[in-house]
């Protein structure tokens, strides 16, 4: 054995399922030391969001950090509604029942807030065991010795080793692709999140939403105000701002090569909304961030060897129906992965730490809300193209129709069962074809204009933080074609086509008479979201510490 | 391992900040007062071998008493444990001579250092001399121009690698024993490769912002008497260089008068517009514009 600094556990990432499995361990006085690449925890990271205690789940975040909901969330969501929308024509079901079922408490976040408040607490517990957590530091890969992984290596310190490491590294997590157990090939295994935070006084909240001090709105949309992309919308309180974004399958965007700053504009924009946004629309922050759909990518098996591979980097982000579960999970594997290699080592074999951590896994019940057998059962159906679009044909036939308008008393009843929304296939059924034809049989006219004026894309990328690495871009092209490629330049969130001020651009090459169409990249106004890793053909890797887009609000 | 890191205030010369009366004179009243940036490489240095080593930081300055904040900026930037003020009137007027003679008796008063480190010139005097005077009194080895530096407290040896400028740039290589007497290159890069200094790095930061915000605890100021030198020896009597007069350098004229003009200003832009035809020759002023926003 060479002799590299070394630690008993390594934590890469401090996100929810970092600081989980940091807190477990330290719980366990076992030597951990965390690594994130971020300036401070949470200027990397994007959510919706709404984190979830479960009721059913052996650990929540307040259970692992006290003092959570008062010092690092938003404000408690009471209300939850979903808003079926044809052209101006709208109708809404409550789903506070869905929202409610298997949950403790829910409350609206800011990832930055958050995990610099966890980074706190995380940093504190685990000094004490001789560890830390240190920020600014970018793991590049899996240190291996005698084909065996044994630690990590870095861009900015010389390679630690461990004798447990978790990667908790998020989505697109360099380590789990460097272990093998992913690829960022396919874009239906992947969604697409993109989110401004908007500036909004506490008492204009209370008004627009009818909130108390201690509640809070989450509202969604669908229909077809997404140009027919697969997803939705969300809007969500925050103490004295709102969070409001979509979420697409990343393959319908790049179908329908949807420009994502544009469907977003498309909900802001709603005249739905100008109930909430009034005249007087100030966004703080633009942001995106790849999302994996569990119902897919979650693994069964999310360890090799010494490496343990929790939340987003383990594919554990769980879409049920409309209401989007990936922090939760997260901190419920970071604590179980913990917990497991503590056991493990008790009983003298913490190589067994793995197959311990995917059993509880199994057995606490989290592989079943990742992975519902159900889905697995109707998928080979019902996202049968022949299928989705017989359905479709029906559903928008005067017999669908009249099917809804039968339907209309027990359809809000029926978008509360919590395990329908977790079957919901993967088609335009759901997302786009249902909500319309709710909303045109069922819909009330929306009579309020929106006066919003989004920010375009030069002044959402102008108004974020950037430390650019110039001379060492982070994402190089491995193939410029189009074809290989240039579906980037609409689906990447800070490009699009006819811009040239963003990321991705297409270009015409001539010569010798040939005319080829190639793209260019340039990562300075790069926001790290994933996308192109999984529909461009690139060499894909974060930024080194402290290096690339700085998000305040998350 | 003890280190003591010279540093000095100099008027702050950025933009905004200096300010200089009619003649060109600097107007040190209206000019605030800060630690001389090229310090920061001097206590760079000595960080690292503190979070390699372990051990305890002096940080020492010769001047007025406004230098207390310049040493709460040394404070927080090396983390130092103490900070010491050498300051009384029989030192005004120093030259770098004087200064030299001052800085080694107020280093003796702190015992034996292992290492001492200084800047590699100020940002208002630019001699440089200071570093290597003060050494001569202590009489260590010194290594002037370090970019880089690596302790081995069991053999009791530094190494450090010196950027030699000439017609092209060397960088050599240096052991010398401890004690030793250092001047950081401000090309000094500190590199921390380890989690563990990283995290040693994070505790003294910790621990530091305490202490600065009551840095006046932890300061001692003491005059000539205290460091035990004779005041012929120190301030304007010690001083054998004077500084016979001072003329500001001439600016060079401008090449071009330039206008300046309101943009709300209609009729003025109009003129500008005007001005642009001509130039141009061309009687299309849209065209004139849309070149120029072009
Ligand atoms: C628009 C959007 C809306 C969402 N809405 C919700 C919601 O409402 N509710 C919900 O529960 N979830 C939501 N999610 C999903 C949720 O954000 C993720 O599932 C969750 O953050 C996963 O947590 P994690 O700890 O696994 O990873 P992350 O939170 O992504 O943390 C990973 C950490 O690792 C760091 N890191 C990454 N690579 C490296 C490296 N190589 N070296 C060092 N550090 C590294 C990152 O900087 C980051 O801090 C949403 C996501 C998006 C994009
Ligand atoms: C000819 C001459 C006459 C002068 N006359 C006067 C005068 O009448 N009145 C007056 O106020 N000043 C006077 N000075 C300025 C004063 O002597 C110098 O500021 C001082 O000696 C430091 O020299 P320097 O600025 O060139 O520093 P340098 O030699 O360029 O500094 C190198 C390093 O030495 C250390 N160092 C320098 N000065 C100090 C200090 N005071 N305390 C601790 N560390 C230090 C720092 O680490 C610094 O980075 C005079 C200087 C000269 C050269
Ligand atoms: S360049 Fe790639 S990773 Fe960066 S924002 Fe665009 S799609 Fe996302």
């Amino acid at each position: 054995m060479s002799d590299y600094e070394h630690y008993e556990a390594l934590v890469v990432g401090a996100g929810p399922g970092g600081a989980a499995a940091a807190a477990t361990f330290a719980n366990y006085g076992i030597e951990t030391l965390v690594l994130e690449r971020g300036v401070e925890a949470g200027s990397k990271n994007v959510s919706g969001g709404l984190i979830y205690a479960e009721e059913s789940a052996p650990y929540t975040i307040d259970d692992l950090f006290p003092g959570f909901r008062e010092a690092a969330a938003e404000r408690p969501i009471t209300k939850y509604r979903i808003h079926n929308i044809a052209g101006d024509k709208v109708e809404s079901f409550d789903l506070t029942d869905l929202h409610e079922h298997d949950t403790e408490w829910s409350d609206s976040v800011l990832r930055r807030k958050m995990d610099s408040w966890l980074e706190d607490r995380v940093h504190e517990r685990t000094r004490e065991t001789g560890g830390g957590l240190l920020t600014g530091v970018h793991v590049n890969g899996l240190l291996r010795e005698e084909g065996r992984i044994v630690g990590v290596t870095l861009d900015e310190l010389d390679p630690i080793t461990a004798d447990i490491i978790v990667a908790a590294d998020g989505v697109n997590s360099e380590l789990a692709r460097d272990a093998g157990l992913m690829d960022w090939d396919e874009p239906d295994e992947w969604f697409q999140g993109v989110k401004a935070v908007v500036d909004m006084p506490e008492d204009t909240i209370a008004d627009r939403f009818d909130v108390a001090e201690d509640e809070g709105a989450a509202h969604l949309f669908s229909g077809d105000l997404f140009e027919g992309v697969r997803g939705g919308g969300f809007l969500y309180t925050n103490r004295d701002t709102l969070s409001l974004g979509t979420v697409f399958h990343l393959d319908s965007l790049v179908a329908e090569q949807a420009e994502p700053h544009e469907l977003l504009d498309g909900l802001l924009t709603h005249p739905l909304l100008a109930q909430w946004l009034g005249d007087d629309y100030t966004e703080l922050e633009y942001s995106a961030k790849l999302v994996p759909d569990s119902k897919k990518v979650a693994l069964r098996e999310p360890h090799f060897g010494r490496l343990l591979l929790v939340g987003d980097a383990a594919g554990q982000m769980q879409a049920q129906g409309p209401i989007i579960k990936g922090m939760n999970h997260a901190v419920t594997a970071g604590a179980l992965a913990a917990e497991s290699y503590a056991q493990a080592k008790s009983r003298n074999e913490p190589e067994k730490a793995g197959t311990r951590y995917a059993r509880k896994l199994r057995n606490e019940g989290v592989m079943k809300k990742l992975r519902p057998r159900g889905y697995e059962l109707l998928r080979g159906v019902a996202e049968d193209d022949g299928v989705t679009n017989v359905v479709d044909t029906v559903l928008t036939s005067a017999v669908g129709r009249a099917g809804v308008r039968a339907l209309s008393g027990r359809l809000e009843r029926l978008y509360n069962v919590p395990t329908l929304s977790a079957l919901m296939p993967d088609t335009r059924t759901p997302y786009v074809t249902l909500p319309t034809v709710i909303a045109e049989e069922l819909g009330t006219r929306v009579r309020d204009e929106s006066s919003v004026t989004p920010p375009d894309l030069e002044a959402r990328i102008g108004g974020l933080t950037y430390d650019t690495d110039i001379g060492s871009p982070h994402i190089t092209l491995r193939d410029e074609s189009y074809e290989a490629s240039g579906a980037a330049v609409a689906a990447c969130p800070v490009s699009a086509v006819d811009f040239g001020g963003g990321c991705y651009r297409e270009e015409v090459v001539r010569t010798n008479g040939s005319e080829e169409r190639v793209v260019s990249l340039d990562t300075q106004p790069c926001v790290e979201c994933g996308t192109c890793a999984v529909v461009a053909d690139t060499d894909w890797s974060h930024p080194r510490g402290d290096k690339g887009v700085e998000f305040k609000w998350g | 391992m003890h280190m003591v890191v010279l540093t000095k205030g100099v008027p702050d010369f950025r933009e905004g900040q200096v300010s200089f009366d009619e003649d060109g004179h600097l107007e040190r009243g209206k000019t605030p007062t800060v630690m001389n940036p090229n310090d920061r490489f001097a206590l760079e240095a000595a960080l690292q071998t503190r979070v390699r080593h372990g051990g305890r930081v002096s940080v020492m300055s010769m001047g007025p008493p406004g230098y207390k904040e310049v040493l709460q900026e040394a404070m927080e930037t090396v983390y130092a444990d103490d900070l010491h003020l050498v300051s009384d009137r029989e030192m005004a007027a120093a030259d770098t001579w004087a200064t030299a003679i001052t800085l080694s008796a107020g280093i003796e008063t702190l015992g034996e250092p292992d290492v001492v480190f200084a800047g590699f010139k100020t940002a208002d005097g630019e001699t440089g001399h200071t570093g290597p005077q003060t050494n001569w009194c202590l009489d260590m080895p010194l290594v002037t121009h370090v970019i880089s530096l690596d302790i081995d407290e069991e053999a009791g040896t530094l190494r450090a690698k010196r950027l030699v400028e000439g017609d092209i740039e060397e960088i050599e290589t240096v052991e010398t024993e401890l004690p030793a007497f250092v001047v950081a290159d401000p090309e000094f890069e500190p590199s921390y490769r380890t989690a563990g200094e990283r995290l040693t790095l994070k505790d003294l930061r910790e621990e530091t912002r305490a202490r600065a915000q009551n840095y006046e605890e932890h300061l001692t100021v003491r005059d000539h008497a205290d460091i035990n030198v004779d005041p012929d020896y120190i301030g304007l009597d010690g001083s054998p260089t004077i500084v016979s007069s001072v003329d500001p350098i001439p600016k060079a004229p401008a090449e071009r008068e330039a206008t300046m003009v309101d943009p709300d200003d209609t009729g003025a832009m109009q003129d500008v517009l005007t001005a642009m035809q001509s130039a141009v020759g061309d009687g299309d002023a849209g065209d004139a514009a849309a070149a120029g926003g072009d």
